[in-house]
């Protein structure tokens, strides 16, 4: 029953996704954009459905193992997406956000699906908010890294003079270079708040702060790239170099999700 | 006798090779003075623009004539002939005229259906009648490009759906800042098109706009215009850094922005972007400024790349314009053939009845004694004599006249047959034949040309 809902918000994002990509390759259809968007809620509402039911099912916050932490991510990224979208209007970001949300949900499906024991040392109420905090400030660094590729995208066509059919549906090369900055000054305090709240968590499940786990390491390097590239920000680095930072910070977060919580050993593997 | 065009164009050459083949406003004159010297040039235009230098000529023979202007154009410039034979296209009789009225109508355009090339080949036009290098021939098919060019723009919506190069900077702007309001504009040089892409920001929301000039008192003028600043020319480098879009269309002949004052510009106002835009020709922004983070600068072909995806939609009409365009290359050549049969007539049957009246006064003044009815009488024979004797050659020239038989000849052998040559400087006909004083161009756009 659960994974049927799984499933169903898969396919959902996937109609949504496609829906996009023909409205970006067809610009001429204005009506693809409206549709996609709320086939995009449909599929988001199944998607708090499915996480409902689960949390449901196993008594907590399904944010426990690598499954559920990637959808979770998933869930957050297609919130941040929805607001901007809403807020925004800016279609073409739909191009570019569903395929990223299925890139990263999709391959982890095929990982267990079934609920898990979960280890008794993560049962706090500590648990739900620094995920949370976590995935928020993920999915804001998610949005700033779509927006920087479609910032290049534009800027190197109108740097090579060549524009494209996509051309006419990304928006101003300002627009996107505020909206990947403040994108940040969201993403980073919240990712900020992560750490400490994950940190004081450690301190009452493990008695330290901080112990060098390789995910607390990345996380480390991860936040000083973003606190760099905010400081940057204030004197006057901006556009591509920018975008090229913003995308680098998001490799890491990609890194430290995916790869180093899989093949490293310590308290946030799964 | 004929026609040709020989130049080139945004279509067939790159700006690099455009701006060596351009002749400014003000060395027009005497390069027009200059051609007129060479052998079997009868008449002749020249238009100089961004996109265009094309040479219109009479000529006594269009191969050699064709070989004489490049000639000229070679060693006017001091270029090589063989450059030249391989980059300038050559357009002769017909094709010329087709040439023109294309030219005229904004088909041969960067920008399908813009109004400048018409103003500008008034201009043109403009400089050539009070140079007097034209006559009869390119009077005429000056006049009637113009009269074409009016008939597409009222019968095509070529002109309605135009995308205007300044329109094309104005999206390309929309692209880079989003929303114009609140962006300064800074207009390098007072250029007709420099004036009209700023109609065009302001149009779009763009409040602040500067302008720097060498001559003060025009950027004063055009400051006035649009409600900006003037600043001194001198000037311009340090008010660079407040500049959103430059829009540079300056008549120096170098580079005016160079690498190291953008850089020092985006520096200064925190790498903000600045939209630079080159409609000089030859350019006035050296094209390594757009290597500098945050610079899009755009030339007039890039803005033609940009203008190319809107025209599409426009293909319908433009086809609408070339039929036009075909039906009157029709008419003209009819006229041009009418025009040279017509006086031929007139010249036979002027020539026969001035004969038949001196020889009819020389018979009745020996024929003494005679009846009225009998003067009448011979009278009326001599008559019939002359209409008899002129019926068959009078039916072939109106032939010749409405382009049934082979005109051109059928003309000359006339003429010489009957020895007409010596006849066609009477003055009814040259008046009827120059349309030249009502030609002039219509606004007094005068001094001011686009790309300088």
């Amino acid at each position: 029953m659960n994974l049927l809902f799984f499933q169903a918000t898969m396919g959902v994002y996937l109609c949504s996704a496609a829906g996009y990509i023909a409205y970006i390759i067809k610009p001429e259809r204005t009506w693809l954009a409206a549709a996609s968007l709320w086939v995009t809620v449909a599929g988001y509402l199944l998607h708090i459905s499915y996480f409902a039911l689960r949390w449901a099912e196993s008594g907590r916050i399904p944010v426990t193992n690598f499954f559920e932490a990637a959808n979770f991510l998933g869930m957050g990224i297609v919130l941040v997406f929805l607001v901007m979208e809403f807020r925004f209007k800016i279609a073409a970001l739909g191009s570019f956000m569903l395929p990223l949300v299925l890139i990263l949900m999709i391959p982890t499906s095929v990982l267990s699906g079934r609920i898990e024991e979960m280890k008794p040392v993560l049962k706090s109420g500590w648990l739900g908010v620094h995920t949370s905090l976590a995935v928020l400030g993920d999915a804001a660094f998610a949005f700033s890294f779509i927006v920087s590729i479609m910032y290049l995208i534009q800027e190197r066509q109108l740097k090579a003079k060549h524009l494209g059919a996509i051309f006419h549906r990304l928006p101003s090369l300002d627009i996107m270079d505020t909206l990947g900055y403040k994108a940040l000054t969201f993403g980073w305090p919240l990712f900020t708040l992560g750490m400490i709240s994950g940190s004081i968590w450690a301190n009452s499940a493990w008695g330290t702060y901080w112990s060098w786990d390789p995910k607390e390491t990345w996380s480390l390097i991860t936040w000083v790239i973003y606190l760099v590239l905010l400081h940057l920000r204030t004197i006057g680095w901006r556009g591509r170099k920018m975008a090229f930072l913003s995308i680098l910070g998001f490799v890491f977060v990609l890194l430290s999700f995916f790869v180093v919580s899989r093949v490293n050993v310590g308290k946030h593997t799964f | 006798m004929g026609i040709i065009v020989v130049g080139l164009s945004h279509k067939t050459a790159a700006i690099e090779v455009r701006e060596k083949l351009n002749f400014p406003e003000s060395t027009l004159p005497d390069a027009l003075r200059k051609l007129m010297a060479y052998e079997g040039i009868r008449e002749s235009l020249i238009v100089s623009t961004c996109n265009r230098v094309e040479i219109y000529a009479s000529v006594t023979e269009s191969a050699k004539g064709t070989d004489r202007v490049k000639q000229f154009i070679s060693d006017y410039h001091g270029l090589s002939r063989e450059a030249l034979d391989q980059s300038l296209y050559v357009y002769p009789d017909a094709q010329g005229v087709r040439h023109t009225f294309r030219v005229a109508s904004s088909l041969d355009s960067m920008v399908l259906g813009e109004a400048q090339i018409l103003g500008q080949l008034k201009d043109a036009f403009d400089i050539a009648l009070k140079t007097k290098t034209t006559s009869t021939i390119l009077n005429k098919l000056i006049k009637k490009a113009i009269s074409v060019a009016k008939r597409v723009r009222t019968e095509t919506k070529l002109a309605e759906g135009a995308v205007s190069i300044s329109s094309a900077a104005v999206e390309l702007a929309k692209k880079i800042f989003g929303e114009l309001e609140g962006k300064n504009v800074m207009l390098l040089g007072a250029g007709e098109m420099a004036e009209l892409a700023a109609q065009h920001l302001l149009g779009n929301g763009v409040k602040n706009i500067m302008v720097a000039n060498r001559t003060f008192e025009r950027a004063e003028e055009l400051a006035k215009e649009f409600k900006g600043d003037a600043i001194r020319f001198e000037h311009f480098p340090d008010a660079l850094m407040m500049v959103d879009i430059l829009i540079c269309a300056t008549g120096a002949p170098n580079y005016v922005v160079n690498r190291d004052m953008a850089s020092r510009a985006l520096k200064e106002r925190r790498h903000k972007p600045i939209f630079m835009i080159d409609i000089s020709n030859p350019r006035n922004i050296d094209p390594e400024v757009d290597k500098v983070d945050n610079v899009y600068l755009y030339d007039i072909d890039d803005l033609q790349s940009k203008v190319d995806v809107n025209t599409e939609g426009r293909a319908k009409e433009a086809g609408k314009a070339e039929e036009i365009v075909s039906q009157e290359v029709e008419t003209y050549l009819a006229w041009e053939r009418a025009l040279d049969a017509v006086p031929t007539i007139v010249d036979l049957r002027e020539k026969v009845e001035d004969v038949r009246k001196r020889e009819l006064e020389k018979a009745l003044g020996s024929l003494n004694g005679i009846t009225d009815d009998q003067k009448r009488a011979v009278e009326a024979m001599s008559q019939a004599i002359v209409n008899k004797l002129l019926h068959a050659p009078l039916v072939v020239l109106k032939q010749a006249a409405s382009g049934s038989d082979a005109g051109d000849n059928t003309i000359a052998i006339a003429r010489k047959l009957f020895n007409l040559d010596r006849e066609l400087k009477r003055p009814g006909h040259e008046k009827a034949a120059d349309p030249s004083a009502q030609v002039l161009p219509e606004q007094g756009s005068g001094s001011k040309s686009p790309c300088r």
